[in-house]
């Protein structure tokens, strides 16, 4: 059962993923102009841009571009980059490594912070402690990440000049973009632990388990924790998924060459080919992160196995 | 986050057609108890009628023109006569930050309403049709709610160009498909209902079983989803702004503000805080709202 399920799963991944495709690849066909015109300017004459036009296969019909663009990705081809006259495969590759670090750094952060401020919380519950984190975990939803990256610069790298304003020369330059990036899966995180442990601490097995003679400390991270953790966990698979896609702010704010700046940098290049395959690695990798949240749901939770 | 709201959405509708509440009496009842309960939503509400009100009058508060340039007083930092200071031309930073509010509120609202009328016509019409009707607007929705939203909000501006209206229609594309999906799910749990099939043996009309008998019932849900859109437009509309992708000048919005105030982040931090701080308080205080409207609507949360 629970490979039909899966299978089913993928399946519809698939057809997503197609339609994500298909849909990127018509809205930045809808735009007006050549982009033969726009990339070689003002000056260019009519036949050259005509022979490039031929060259690049865009004089034909819009299906037949979509399926041969469809049939090099499939074999890591996704053309040139009309700005910067590389393959994009070989740019994204790079850019990709820094991303996932960052990411990386990120769900760390918003991890650790988020668990220790929920299960504390959830201790606590409605005193001061748990008032606090929840007021900050709130807060930490409701501040835009360009916000929460620029307010991290100016006080910890310009003020106090504790760490890099930007760069990625070594790894102190990562935490600073992944405080700011993981801040709001932190917020996210922290109440989703809270709500979830403070129902688990009124199920019936708690209470069999502190008859049982088990200290407190052991009931809360042995019995509580360990089944609170469940919704917890695919939530954290769906964010890793949503950072690694998200960075395009924090990128920019301190300049890290990671995918989400390649593609600020194809949009105001009127690269096509970039910026087609720089969202489509994006979703690409939310989709992944979902199926993947599924998966680790059905194997986690004995029930929903047994449901199929 | 959305994901556990929109199931939470979901849960709190459920119980509102078990108890048979929805009328509009009940639900103006519930409305004060929110009020009377839940003070940081009420104090929520009084902030956001604040801040519209300040909007509205923004020319009557302040001395300043929203364009006036002061070259003598470049940069000025915050002070009696420039509450937040000036910018890089001399403008005051308070004006143009109530000027600012009018683009930004109108962006919040506008985007949220269309997408909620455009979510809830699909979402009604794929789970009371069914059907090739229902598969094709839910695998497009899928496809929709498949992008991180920023993602396609960034693909769509950069299709359409900048602008106002590109935004509205950019932000609208972009929220439609979870309105649609919570909806769905409604429907296709009324249509089994005893009035809706009443309504169906005395021969009512398809069209109007929707409008008149589903439609209704969905409104708390679809309030929810209201409020809780509005501060996710405004935070999507500032990033494409920041990144200078949405709103262009000579219009100004709080995004927009930040974007140019950025180069002198560390000369003249006021000119990025002060319409951060703004941006921070909107969303903050539609997101307490917005969770007062649904521990109201949800009985079971009030426990905890």
């Amino acid at each position: 059962m629970v490979k039909r399920n899966l299978a089913r799963r993928l399946v519809q991944a698939l057809i997503v993923l197609t339609g994500v495709t298909l849909l990127i690849f018509v809205m930045l066909r809808i735009v007006p102009g050549n982009p033969v015109e726009t990339m070689m300017g003002e000056h260019a004459n009519a036949e050259t841009v005509a022979r490039m036009t031929a060259e690049m296969g865009l004089d034909q019909p819009l299906h037949v571009q979509f399926f041969r663009y469809i049939s090099s990705a499939v074999r890591g081809d996704f053309g040139t980059s009309y700005s910067m006259g590389k393959p994009v495969s070989r740019l994204i590759g790079g850019a990709f490594v820094n991303t996932l670090i960052l990411a990386l750094f990120a769900a760390l952060f918003a991890w650790v912070v988020g668990i220790a401020c929920g299960i504390f919380s959830a201790v606590r519950k409605n005193r001061l402690p748990d008032r606090l984190f929840m007021g900050f975990s709130l807060l930490g939803i409701s501040l835009p990440v360009f916000m929460a990256a620029m307010f991290l610069q100016y006080v910890f790298a310009f003020r106090l000049q504790w760490l890099p304003i930007s760069g990625t020369e070594s790894w102190t330059g990562f935490i600073l973009p992944a405080v700011a990036l993981g801040w709001n899966s932190a917020g996210q995180v922290a109440q989703m632990t809270r709500t979830t442990l403070l129902e688990t601490l009124q199920e019936d097995y708690i209470d069999t388990a502190r008859a049982k003679g088990r200290g407190p400390f052991g009931v809360l991270i042995r019995h509580a924790l360990r089944n609170a953790m469940l919704p917890v966990l695919t939530m954290m698979a769906i964010q890793f998924s949503g950072l690694l896609s998200g960075a395009v702010i924090t990128e920019t704010v301190f300049s890290i060459n990671g995918v989400g700046r390649l593609m600020v940098q194809a949009i105001s290049g009127r690269d096509i080919p970039l910026l087609q395959a720089t969202s489509l690695l994006a979703t690409t990798v939310v989709i992944l992160g979902s199926l993947l949240a599924d998966c680790l749901y059905s194997v986690l939770d004995p029930r929903i196995r047994k449901e199929g | 986050m959305l994901r556990t709201k929109r199931k939470r959405a979901e849960q709190a509708a459920d119980l509102l057609l078990q108890s048979q509440i929805g009328e509009e009496e009940r639900f103006r009842d519930l409305m004060r108890r929110m009020v009377r309960e839940n003070k940081t939503a009420a104090a929520s509400f009084v902030l956001i009628v604040l801040m519209v009100l300040a909007a509205a009058l923004g020319p009557l508060l302040t001395p300043y023109g929203e364009n006036e340039m002061d070259l003598l007083h470049r940069l000025a930092a915050p002070s009696a006569e420039h509450l937040l200071g000036t910018d890089e031309g001399g403008r005051d930073v308070l004006t143009r930050l109530l000027y600012g509010a009018r683009v930004s509120l109108l962006i919040g609202v506008a985007p949220a309403l269309l997408s909620l009328i455009l979510g809830a016509a699909l979402g009604v019409a794929a789970g009371y049709r069914g059907g090739l009707t229902d598969a094709v607007i839910m695998r497009v929705a899928d496809v929709t709610l498949a992008f991180p939203s920023m993602l396609l909000a960034m693909v769509i501006m950069y299709a359409l160009g900048g602008g106002i209206l590109n935004v509205f229609l950019t932000l609208t594309l972009v929220n439609w498909a979870n309105v649609a999906r919570v909806v769905r799910a409604q429907t296709l749990k009324l249509k089994n209902c005893e009035f809706v099939e009443a309504a169906r043996i005395i021969g009512v009309s398809r069209g109007r079983i929707m409008r008149r008998h589903i439609l209704p019932n969905c409104l708390p849900t679809l309030l929810v989803l209201f409020t809780l859109n509005i501060p996710a437009s405004i935070l999507t509309e500032s990033s494409l702004s920041f990144l200078g992708l949405g709103i262009q000048p000579p219009n100004a919005s709080w995004g927009l503000m930040i974007n140019t105030g950025r180069q002198y982040l560390y000369s003249a931090p006021w000119l990025c805080f002060a319409p951060g701080a703004a941006i921070m308080l909107i969303v903050l205080a539609f997101n307490f709202l917005g969770n007062g409207l649904l521990d109201v609507l949800d009985p079971r949360m009030k426990k905890q």
